[in-house]
């Protein structure tokens, strides 16, 4: 499995690149969008994909029998799609006010700051 | 239970959320703005002085013992660190009681800045790395928001580079920390140090080095990857540049010094390789950046970059000495820099502009102001006897004992076109005669306004800083070697975290 995995996230880091690295500012929040996710999947197929049970103890008892899933990354991409979610909820907003405020989406014509 | 630990975080946070809760009251938020800030300031102190007699503080989160729960660590970086985060706040706060609009302090100015100061002191004092990326988010969001206050067209575009870049720097930090959880099992900072070290796929330990090297290189904006800094650091709010300035690019120094004196210390010659001479080429960059500008404020950001040079000088030579350079360099730059910063807003108020061209004649009518703009503008050229002198005397004397001639050089040439773009500033902004067909009213009413008064409160306040470490460098100095002493034996910051769980 671990293969598949590895190459399906490299696809994805390869997409979201490619598509930061065009003009549109749309295209750049789509690249930011898949980046984060991109992450999160490296992140569950490095920490090991075991086919585990539920992580909980039995009553009584004080370590789990037989082999359980390990929670920690489910844990922190739970919290990297929160965060991620609401960066980019306000990457769209600036990108609104910035269409509005500048009327363009090219960013090669956003570089007043620049030099 | 060392309470102190958690203070620097909860006091921003609270404040942040009552001033959300009067959301209306612009007057209730300042003052509450202002308390908060020192009440930051008081806890930082007192976390300064529990790690000055203890070594390091430690506090676990819902009294999860260390590798399992979050650790709240403070060894004397992190101390030195949010000290000068609550100096920063409280004059930032002193500042802005004169200088935010009240349309930005309409949208959030107060919640937001003190979200941005908890999500800083967050990110010093964390022992998890996965919580650090979580902080350095905090302060991110908040970064983002105060940074397009007032939504200007230069500021679109600033921000434009400046969230993508940082949110790229982001998703870097995040593979890495997911390939290191896959190699070691454990985020705990102390307990990866630990199983680094016994593990074996070196290859992947540097691989992963490098990554987190590029996410905080990207946040410290070194070469090659600073541009996003002075593409956006002059279009936000004056004050809000000040911050940024002084704080955010030191969060990312922060983060490289931590990690890499602490976790990845096993192959030096290659990581430490990397970063000397990212070094160099960000010193270089960033002060032949500025010598082509004629923009106030960007002038100063490029100058952020090439400090920031500097600073990964320090830690690249790696030895004791370097260190103690290394820090000492960001105690007096964060200092130096915000007051620059400053100073640029109260020569906007009195002109209305940034641009060189346009501005002068401020000797002439604002003679202390003029000296004020001094102090921190030869202490950042590094000219005796003032702060900037000593942090680089500390770090070109470490390059010369390491034999690293050529990093040398170029620090010393750096100082020197430092001092080049200082006198620029000096000599457009305050000596030469106003230009023509220019509104100065606010220059030659020659009665200073009561608003403008409390502008020169904190810069007095900062140039006061500056001329202490210059005049008595010694108490600092010997912070800065008790901290360099702490990172170079890992051991003790290892000991401490994991050691108090037994």
């Amino acid at each position: 499995m671990e293969p598949v995995m590895a190459i399906a996230v490299g696809l994805m880091y390869a997409a979201a690149i490619y598509m930061m690295l065009r003009r549109s500012i749309v295209k750049l929040v789509i690249g930011l969008m898949l980046l984060s996710n991109a992450a999160n999947l490296l992140i569950f197929t490095s920490a090991g994909m075991t086919r585990g049970a539920p992580p909980l103890i039995p009553e009584g008892a004080i370590v789990p029998d037989g082999i359980v899933a390990d929670p920690l990354p489910q844990a922190l991409i739970l919290t990297a799609i929160v965060i991620a979610f609401g960066v980019l909820a306000f990457a769209v907003v600036l990108i609104h006010r910035a269409y509005n405020i500048l009327r363009t989406d090219n960013l090669d014509q956003m570089k007043d700051t620049d030099t | 239970m060392s309470f102190e630990v958690a203070l620097p975080i909860l006091i921003p946070l609270l404040t942040g959320a009552l001033c959300v809760m009067f959301w209306r009251y612009n007057a209730i938020q300042r003052a509450l703005s202002l308390v908060g800030s020192f009440a930051l300031l008081a806890a930082s102190i007192w976390l300064m002085v529990s790690v000055y007699n203890d070594g390091h503080v430690v506090m676990y989160m819902g009294n999860w013992e260390a590798p399992f729960g979050i650790t709240l660590v403070a060894d004397m970086l992190s101390a030195i660190m949010v000290v000068l985060t609550g100096m920063m706040a409280v004059a930032i706060a002193i500042y802005s009681l004169s200088s935010a609009s009240p349309s930005h302090e309409r949208f959030g100015y107060y919640p937001l800045m003190h979200l941005l100061l908890a999500g800083v002191a967050g990110s010093f004092l964390t022992g998890d790395i996965f919580n650090l990326y979580v902080w350095f988010e905090v302060m991110l969001v908040a970064s983002f928001a105060l940074l397009i206050l007032g939504g200007e067209r230069a500021q679109m575009e600033g921000a434009v580079k400046y969230v993508t870049l940082n949110l790229l720097s982001s998703a870097i930090f995040l593979s890495a920390i997911g390939l290191l959880y896959g190699l070691v099992g454990t985020l705990n900072m102390a307990d990866i140090a630990v199983k680094l070290g016994e593990a074996e796929n070196a290859g992947l330990i540097d691989v992963i080095a490098v990554m987190f090297l590029i996410a905080f290189g990207i946040k410290a904006a070194a070469f090659p990857l600073f541009f996003w800094l002075p593409a956006s650091y002059h279009t936000g709010p004056v004050a809000v540049s000040a911050l940024f300035a002084g704080l955010l690019t030191k969060v990312g120094v922060y983060a490289l010094f931590r990690v890499f004196t602490l976790i990845f210390n096993q192959n030096v010659e290659f990581t430490h390789e990397i970063l000397l001479w990212m070094a160099g080429f960000t010193m270089l960059t960033g002060v032949l950046g500025a010598a082509a500008q004629f923009e106030f404020r960007r002038i100063l950001s490029f100058h952020i970059v090439s400090q920031i040079g500097y600073m990964i000088l320090g830690l690249a030579l790696f030895t004791p000495l370097a260190l103690i350079g290394g820090v000492f360099y960001i105690m007096h730059h964060i200092i130096v820099k915000t007051n620059l910063f400053l100073i640029s807003g109260i020569t906007h108020r009195l002109l209305g502009t940034y641009d060189l061209k346009k501005l002068g004649g401020i000797y002439k009518s604002r003679p202390f102001l003029s000296i004020l703009f001094l102090i921190p503008a030869l202490s950042l050229a590094g000219i005796p006897p003032l702060s900037g002198f000593f942090a680089k005397f500390i770090i070109i004397r470490a390059g010369v004992e390491a034999n690293a001639w050529v990093i040398t050089g170029i620090a010393l040439l750096v100082g020197l076109l430092t001092l080049y773009s200082m006198i620029k500033i000096w000599a457009e902004v305050f000596w030469k005669k106003l230009p023509k067909g220019l509104d100065d009213t606010a220059l030659t009413e020659g009665k200073t306004s009561a608003s403008t008064v409390v502008l020169y409160i904190p810069v007095v306040l900062l140039a006061i800083c500056t001329l202490v470490i210059g005049l008595n460098g010694q108490p600092i100095y010997d912070f800065a070697e008790y901290s360099a002493a702490q990172l170079l034996n890992p051991q003790g910051y290892i000991d401490a975290v994991l050691g108090g769980a037994q």
